[in-house]
């Protein structure tokens, strides 16, 4: 009897505790949507921010994403291979490692803060090129965790298979252990591409803004997230709008590569 | 008779092991011959083939004692294999010297690309002699008319069977003198493990096999020369019908009449 009723309460308190976890996400999702679509016309992707449009800062937030993936994918694939295949069980890789696991939980603000410091100080102002670095910085652990894991996730008799056949320790990664891996890699680069596109800390005091369409990463450059930042602050309808219709494309899109993840890891689960 | 291996006193220890798991063996291995070691879980069998083609130096710090000849094709020649110690001579050996393991190790590539991948490395690069070599390795493991169609499909895509015949084959394609074998069917159905016996008796005509087996069975009906080990040490080592009919040694027959093990 009293077991039952145990049970009965968890049950319920569980499912009051999911329904109002969904609620919330749901009212997220409808709120942007209905804001959103009133919000978005065509001309939003076709004009800059200088002419109420979204267009520049579109294009400069996956420039500094895409650069920060250029850099940091190799990055943190090469730092996640030497962990997994060299120096797996010396005290250096395990020293790298717990900081690399501290680094992804550093609050991406912090991140900014410090390549702030060091990228736009000396540098005599806010510059793309601080911002792509600050977002490497916050790609590369990822990176680097889920190459350590793909990585522990290929069998040891597949390396020796390998060896055995004659192949040399990095033909037999290179060839062998990364492509056994592969589903998985590109998972993680696309998961980090996902998790850093959306990011504003890291862009706000680095990057900053810039109202016009520039490829010029040595200055102020333009992004979606710190736009929505300003223009949300802004107290005009106009910018409140833009604000909205911004934050429901970003939402939109990082849905949209999560999606692609999942699919891409499917056909591997059903194996 | 021919010899292709002979390992003299030869021990070996694990990192961070006091005492060696394999205390001072000496096994002669003969040429176009089959040799089953068996024993029971534990006893160092896994240990003693990995030793010969050195494939224990994936991981740091095991300790070699003693000598692991190994002879040309004349059986004349020797080397003492544990005196290697540039990669080359390591990748040189494991030419000469093939492994199957127990669970099957296709690479996640093409049929075609597992076959070749070992050739490739060995230096040849001519696509017909590539093919040509493939093809001939493939009908070798029996496997040929089973995916000459779907070459260029992916070998995960193969029965565990399969796999395991690709492996022999992608081993076989090098023309190695020896093949070693640790448990290759252990993880297959009868059919299977049929076809893979077969193929091993076949095998003799051109390599040496040394292969560890579980299967008393397997042992008696594949190999011409058995030892048996127990606790690191080779305790018997005679003709297979002797090992079978006429052990000299208790423990030999307690063994392979089930009495422990
Ligand atoms: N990497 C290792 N480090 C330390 N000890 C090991 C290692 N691998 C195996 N051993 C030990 O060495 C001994 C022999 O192991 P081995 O794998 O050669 O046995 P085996 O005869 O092949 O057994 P099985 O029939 O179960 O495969 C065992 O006691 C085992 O625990
Ligand atoms: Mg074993």
């Amino acid at each position: 009897m009293n077991r039952l009723l145990l049970n009965k309460i968890v049950i319920t308190l569980s499912t009051l505790a999911a329904l109002i976890g969904i609620s919330f996400l749901l009212w997220i999702l409808i709120t942007l949507s209905i804001r959103g679509y009133h919000s978005i016309d065509w001309h939003i992707f076709t004009t800059d921010l200088v002419n109420n449009g979204l267009r520049n800062v579109i294009i400069g937030q996956f420039i500094l994403a895409g650069i920060a993936t250029v850099i940091g994918v190799p990055v943190g694939m090469m730092a996640g291979i030497y962990l997994r295949e060299y120096g797996i069980n010396s005290k250096f890789s395990m020293i790298v490692r717990n900081l690399s696991d501290v680094m992804m939980s550093a609050p991406s603000i912090v991140i900014g803060i410090f390549v702030y410091g060091i990228f736009v100080v000396p540098f005599g102002g806010f510059n793309g090129w601080a911002g792509v670095i600050a977002l490497a910085i916050l790609m590369i652990p990822i990176v680097v965790s889920t190459t350590d894991s793909m990585l522990s996730l290929v069998p040891q008799e597949l390396r020796e298979a390998g060896i055995a056949l004659g192949a040399s320790k990095a033909q037999v990664i290179y060839k062998i252990v990364l492509s056994a891996a592969k589903i998985g890699l590109i998972t993680g680069v696309l998961l980090a591409f996902a998790r850093v596109i959306g990011e504003t800390a890291p862009l706000l005091f680095t990057s900053a803004n810039n109202n016009f369409f520039s490829f010029g990463l040595s200055n102020q450059y333009p992004s979606l997230t710190v736009s929505i930042y300003h223009l949300a602050l802004f107290p005009s309808q106009t910018s409140q709008n833009l604000a909205w219709a911004g934050s429901a494309i970003l939402t939109l899109l990082v849905l949209f590569i999560n999606l692609i993840t999942r699919f891409i890891f499917k056909p591997r689960k059903q194996k | 008779m021919k010899l292709a291996i002979q390992t003299k006193d030869f021990s070996f220890t694990y990192p961070k092991t006091k005492e060696a798991t394999l205390k001072g063996i000496n096994i002669p291995i003969y040429a176009n011959k089959v040799t089953a070691l068996i024993g029971p879980s534990g006893c160092g069998k896994s240990t003693l083939l990995r030793s010969c083609n050195r494939i224990h130096d994936v991981y740091p710090g095991n300790l070699y004692d003693g000598e692991i000849l190994l002879y040309d094709n004349n059986g004349e020649k020797a080397e003492n294999i544990l005196q290697y110690k540039k990669e080359n001579d390591l990748i040189n050996l494991r030419q000469r010297i093939g492994m199957i393991f127990q669970k099957p190790t296709p690479f996640p590539m093409s049929i075609k690309d597992n076959i070749t991948y070992g050739l490739k490395l060995s230096g040849i690069k001519n696509k017909t002699e590539l093919l040509d070599r493939a093809e001939i390795a493939l009908k070798g493991a029996a496997l040929w008319e089973e995916v000459k169609d779907r070459l260029n499909n992916s070998a995960m895509g193969l029965s565990g069977g399969q796999q395991q015949r690709l492996c022999i084959a992608r081993a076989v394609a090098l023309k190695p003198q020896v093949l070693l074998f640790d448990e290759p069917t252990s993880a297959l159905d009868p059919i299977s493990t049929a076809s893979i016996e077969e193929l091993i008796s076949e095998l003799k005509n051109e390599l040496t096999v040394l292969i560890v087996t579980h299967n008393m069975q397997q042992a008696s009906r594949i190999s011409d020369y058995t030892g048996f080990m127990y606790l690191g040490d080779l305790v018997e080592y005679d003709v297979t019908e002797t090992i079978f009919l006429n052990p000299k040694e208790k423990k030999t027959e307690d063994y392979i009449t089930g009495r422990f093990g």
